[in-house]
């Protein structure tokens, strides 16, 4: 079947073509399209009978004819083609190389849909990672296997906050980063993809990424490919080379729009806000990718970035994600706007993976009591600042505006900080209680007493 | 024999006549297992519980004759199966860290040997029904397997094997049926998930579930059979408190459904229930803990049929007389299941997307929850947990608004109290129980009679707060009287001291009745002892400076369910707090600084 090319199409709209006559097709099998040009398109069959198979084009069915266009259907689903020499190179969503150079040879070829990993395999995920930013390490920090993704939205820093993680990443007692970065950009702008090529490249592991890039101007179809081809990389490097990758993905919100555009035209039945109703499980596809294998050294830690239309967190795309992922760091525009980098918006903002990778034999012992109480603190001092909103900052008591200071300072000096600034964890803890103590010790009940009475200055009186 | 004709995602259409509906089928080479769900003349339509890529029109189908069922015996405690009950574990052993599609691997190990005491009322001869007992199986070593007649069954017992190591496929018994038909007896058979099993009668409820957690057991109890639901956004802390759930409740058995949530935490469950005891047997967890998984990432189809997986292992555990919970996570990703299926077979959505039979098939599975008198005249129970996620952490959305109709007990989860740490994020506002009545008779038989006004009490507190706090809100806390100022921190002292419940906390994590009682009585007692003294005139802003009140917030991890004593001496001790502020005020009729009452 393999050798025969088919001039059966009947019908042919919105990236799809039906083609007739071809019997005995395999559900997903990988389709190679030749147009009147001469142009070759690659496509997957997504629905199959004797009578009729439905073809998903790729590239789009733009400038296509039924007359002059050939189909032939490989017989196997879309591989990508595996070796070590994939790290340093740029491929496209397809997994063709981008980057003038040729194509990776390897008989090792991999379905790029993969396959569910079995739960009694997963090894859960307990090394602490240190990023460096306080507002992370501190409060939702991250360990070796997790999906944690940002949230962001249009004009926020997402961009700078990730690449900042992946230059500084490293577990503790690691001089530098043993990373292997796996990038996937779906309906990126030209720009942010260079954003991160630089980045990589200034920061010099560029030789340890592998880039998979559908840009904005690209087919919207290939983006359903693009994460898929990136996380099969992934489990090559983490589980037959044994490396730690991290994989990067922006922007979710351009896959999902991605899968909604291709939803529509298949006829499938919306759900919310015209997603159809399989988002979920697509998504959990790709997010649960992620992890730890017993008895495999490598990992898999996947920071996919999303940009929650109208910075909305209910919106079907983060508001899914939100339940697929461990947790979740969420950026937000106020303080963005008063320039406070990296903007993290710590309340909502959880990492569900942190209470088995911190405290005693991991950071510090302190480190969980100290983490509730920021949470616990900022929490009651951003009502007393909507209360001093109201009556005014010179009506509150002297426990309520020691209250308020503590919030500014909390947002200026501990979820602020500079680009290039690498805290360690410990730098982190201490600033942490140099805030707290800003604070009455007998507030602060979610640390113990002899935390208090190591650790607290004391200077509130 | 049939064949392909249509692949369509998880459905495909097979040329398969005379099939019945619901009935089993094998297709392709790979041999995919799946179930009938149309027939319309000579095809059949048919959701596969695997992926169909590679499938191809023309290849062979069959109809397997039975429809999806489970196997009942023992081997189940301690495992992990999946939403077909393959056991993980094995398929793992056999098909490496990935699941490979057509692994068939039977539900219990065949090799193992168990040891089987016949029951000595069984002799041969004696007339037998479905649902006795034919003996037992020390399955772990705080659960003894009672090895049962499987329901349709009733005859005359012609053999029964003596006491012996068997395997689950051998012989122990053989029965002659009513029609002279001879039926063998193994120690195990299979049940189909979709249809209930049967029992004698349904029973009152009568005992609460004791999870050990404050604000459920104290404030929203869950009977014993009875049906709850945990509804909340992502990030609310769902997963923590059914794990807690799991973990501390007075079940003796526990299934845990992970149905489309995340494969990290029932690897954290996995990892964690065997290094953990039972507070009320001392043994380890998992003796008695069973694991159905279909991770959000496995086939869809598999998704919608772990949950009847589940609940028919919680039924046979019943009927041997046992108390189970089930806990699924999550019901709205099986009802998503449900929706994906329907939307594919083009039946009309009506609420977002959800077939108009949602509501009907959610009740019915909450339905097989219940305290009932078993076959054999025993008394069992399965009571149900379902965990709700609605999108955007909207109650209105169908799966939580039809989930509310049905359950008793309701524990929402809010996003607020979440952000703030304040954990488990149960609305004290939202939530409601329907089995406070009951529960309120335990209480006063087992722990004290005070139960149900204090609850109560708590409650009034609670809600007064709220209403104060909105005044705050608008005006700041200088605005409110002496008394309202107490109030608000009295009902500060019950969410911190009470309410909040640290699951990481080792002291904190589980709470006996006893000492839930006593931790509400003596913060009611320092709400009390300091309501007095504002009456008395006695400024709010000099009570809420006793050392006593940031003190009284740790007393719930200083001291856990076993060191009651101290906790008791505390509670005696309150008074002592307010006796140097009760000689100040009590000796004088007026305030003795003039005015400073009004504070």
């Amino acid at each position: 079947m393999k050798s025969v090319e088919y001039r059966t199409a009947t019908s042919a709209q919105g990236g799809l073509v039906v083609m007739a006559g071809v019997p005995g097709v395999a559900a997903g099998s990988r389709v190679q399209l030749r147009d009147h040009a001469g142009r070759i398109r690659s496509g997957q069959v997504i629905r199959t009978a004797d009578d009729a198979v439905l073809v998903e084009v790729f590239e789009g069915t733009d400038a296509l004819d039924l007359e002059r266009t050939w189909v032939r259907f490989l017989d196997e689903p879309f591989r990508l083609p595996l070796s070590r020499d994939i790290l340093g190179r740029v491929f496209d969503g397809t997994g063709r190389p981008r980057d003038g150079r040729p194509p990776v040879i390897s008989a090792d070829r991999r379905d790029v849909n993969g396959e569910p990993l079995n739960p009694a395999a997963r090894a859960y995920p307990r090394e602490f990672i240190q990023t460096g930013i306080s507002a992370i390490d501190g409060m939702n920090s991250l360990t070796r296997g997790q999906k944690l993704p940002i949230f962001s939205g249009g004009g926020l820093p997402h961009n700078r906050v990730a690449a900042q993680i992946v230059r500084q990443a490293r577990l503790l007692g690691e001089a530098s980063a043993e990373f292997v970065v796996v990038f996937a950009a779906f309906g990126a702008s030209h720009a942010d993809a260079r954003f991160f090529q630089e980045s990589f490249e200034e920061s010099g592991v560029l030789n340890k990424v592998v880039m998979f890039l559908n840009l904005a101007d690209e087919p919207v179809i290939e983006r359903l490919l693009t994460p898929r081809a990136a996380l099969t990389a992934a489990e090559y490097l983490a589980f037959d080379l044994d490396a730690h990758v991290l994989v990067v993905m922006t922007d979710m919100t351009a896959y999902a729009e991605a899968l909604r555009e291709v939803a529509v035209l298949r006829g499938d039945v919306p759900a919310r806000k015209g997603y159809p109703g399989y988002l979920y499980s697509d998504l959990a596809e790709l997010y649960e990718r992620a992890g730890r294998i017993k008895n495999r050294r490598g990992s898999i830690t996947m920071i996919p970035v999303l940009s929650m239309p109208s910075d909305d967190i209910t919106h079907p795309i983060p508001d899914l994600t939100g339940y697929i992922t461990e947790g979740q760091i969420v950026l937000g525009r106020e303080l963005a706007n008063q320039g406070v980098f990296p903007p993290v918006t710590v309340l909502p903002s959880l990492s569900r993976l942190m209470k088995d990778g911190v405290g005693k034999d991991f950071t510090r012992d302190d480190h969980p009591h100290v983490a509730s109480q920021l949470f616990a603190s900022y929490a009651r001092a951003l009502e007393v600042r909507g209360l001093a909103a109201i009556i005014g900052a010179e009506e509150l008591s002297d426990a309520d505006r020691r209250t308020l200071a503590f919030a500014d300072a909390f947002e200026r000096r501990f979820i602020g900080q500079g680009e290039d600034e690498d805290r360690s964890i410990h730098e982190t803890l201490d600033l942490a209680w140099e805030l707290l103590s800003m604070l009455p010790p007998e507030s602060l009940i979610r640390v113990s007493e002899a935390e208090l009475a190591k650790y607290h200055k004391g200077a509130a009186t | 024999m049939g064949r392909i004709l249509e692949i369509n995602g998880p459905l495909v259409r097979l040329e398969l006549p005379q099939t019945t509906i619901g009935e089993q089928v094998r297709v392709g080479r790979l041999g995919l297992v799946g179930e009938v769900i149309g027939r319309d003349g000579d095809t059949a339509l048919a959701q596969l519980y695997e992926d169909t890529a590679g499938l191809r029109p023309g290849e062979a189908a069959e109809g397997l004759g039975w429809p999806l069922s489970v196997e009942l015996g023992p081997g189940l405690l301690g495992a992990i199966f999946d939403g077909v009950q393959r056991p993980l574990q094995a398929v793992w052993e056999q098909s490496g860290d990935r699941i490979a599609r057509g692994v068939a691997v039977p539900s219990l190990p065949r090799d193992v040997r168990w040891h089987f005491v016949p029951d000595p009322a069984r002799r041969a001869g004696g007339m037998l029904k479905g649902g006795d007992v034919l003996g037992t199986v020390q399955e772990t070593e705080s659960i003894r397997h009672r090895i049962l007649v499987p329901p349709r069954v009733e005859g005359e017992l012609l053999e029964l094997a003596p006491e012996g190591d068997y395997a689950v496929e051998e012989i122990i018994g053989r029965v002659r049926l009513a029609d002279g038909r001879i039926d063998k007896l193994q120690l195990f058979h299979r049940w189909p998930v979709r249809t209930p099993r049967p029992f004698r009668q349904r029973d009152h409820a009568v005992a609460p579930l004791i999870t050990g957690q404050r604000i459920l057991d104290t404030f929203y109890p869950l009977l014993k059979g009875g049906k709850a639901a945990i509804p909340g956004p992502f990030g609310a802390g769902k997963t923590m408190l059914q794990q807690q759930i799991a973990r501390w409740c007075n079940a003796e058995i526990v299934i845990y459904v992970g149905c489309g949530e995340r494969g990290n935490e029932l690897t954290d469950v996995l990892e964690s229930m065997p290094l953990l005891t039972d507070p009320h047997t001392g043994r380890p967890l998992m003796e008695r803990t069973l694991l159905v998984a279909n991770t959000s990432n496995m086939p869809v189809v598999a998704r919608e049929a772990s949950i009847y997986v589940g609940i028919t292992l919680a039924e046979y555990f019943r009927d041997q007389g046992y108390d189970v919970v089930m806990v699924a996570d999550s019901t709205s990703r099986w009802a998503e299941a449900l929706r994906e299926v329907a939307g594919r077979l083009g039946q009309m959505p009506v609420e977002e997307g959800y077939p108009a039979y949602l509501g009907s098939r959610l009740a019915a599975f909450y339905e097989r929850a219940g305290r009932v008198e078993t076959l054999a005249g025993d008394h069992g129970s399965v009571t149900l947990i379902g965990a709700v996620s609605p999108p955007g952490g909207d109650f209105s959305e169908p799966v939580t608004s039809h989930t509310k109709e049905i359950i008793q007990t309701f524990w929402a989860l809010s996003k607020e109290l979440a952000d703030a740490r304040h954990y488990p994020a149960v609305d004290w506002l939202e939530s409601f129980s329907g089995y406070v009545k009951s529960a309120a008779k335990w209480w006063a038989q087992h722990v004290d009679p005070a139960w149900e006004s204090a609850r109560a009490e708590a409650l009034d507190l609670l809600a007064a707060s709220e209403e104060l706090q909105r005044i705050v809100n608008l005006v700041g806390v200088e605005a409110l009287s002496g008394e309202q100022r107490w109030t608000l921190e009295a009902a500060g002292l019950i969410k911190e001291g009470l309410l909040q419940q640290s699951a990481v906390d080792a002291v904190d994590s589980f709470a006996s009745p006893e000492k839930q009682f006593m931790l509400l009585a003596a913060l009611l007692e320092i709400h009390r002892q300091g309501m007095k003294l504002v009456r008395l005139g006695a400024p709010a802003r000099r009570l809420i400076q006793l050392p006593l009140l940031a003190q009284a917030r740790r007393w719930k991890s200083q001291h856990g369910s076993d060191d009651l004593a101290a906790l008791q001496a505390k509670r005696a001790a309150i008074p002592d707090a307010f006796e140097p502020l009760l000689q100040e005020y009590a000796s004088t009729a007026a305030p003795s600084v003039p005015g400073e009452a009004a504070l």
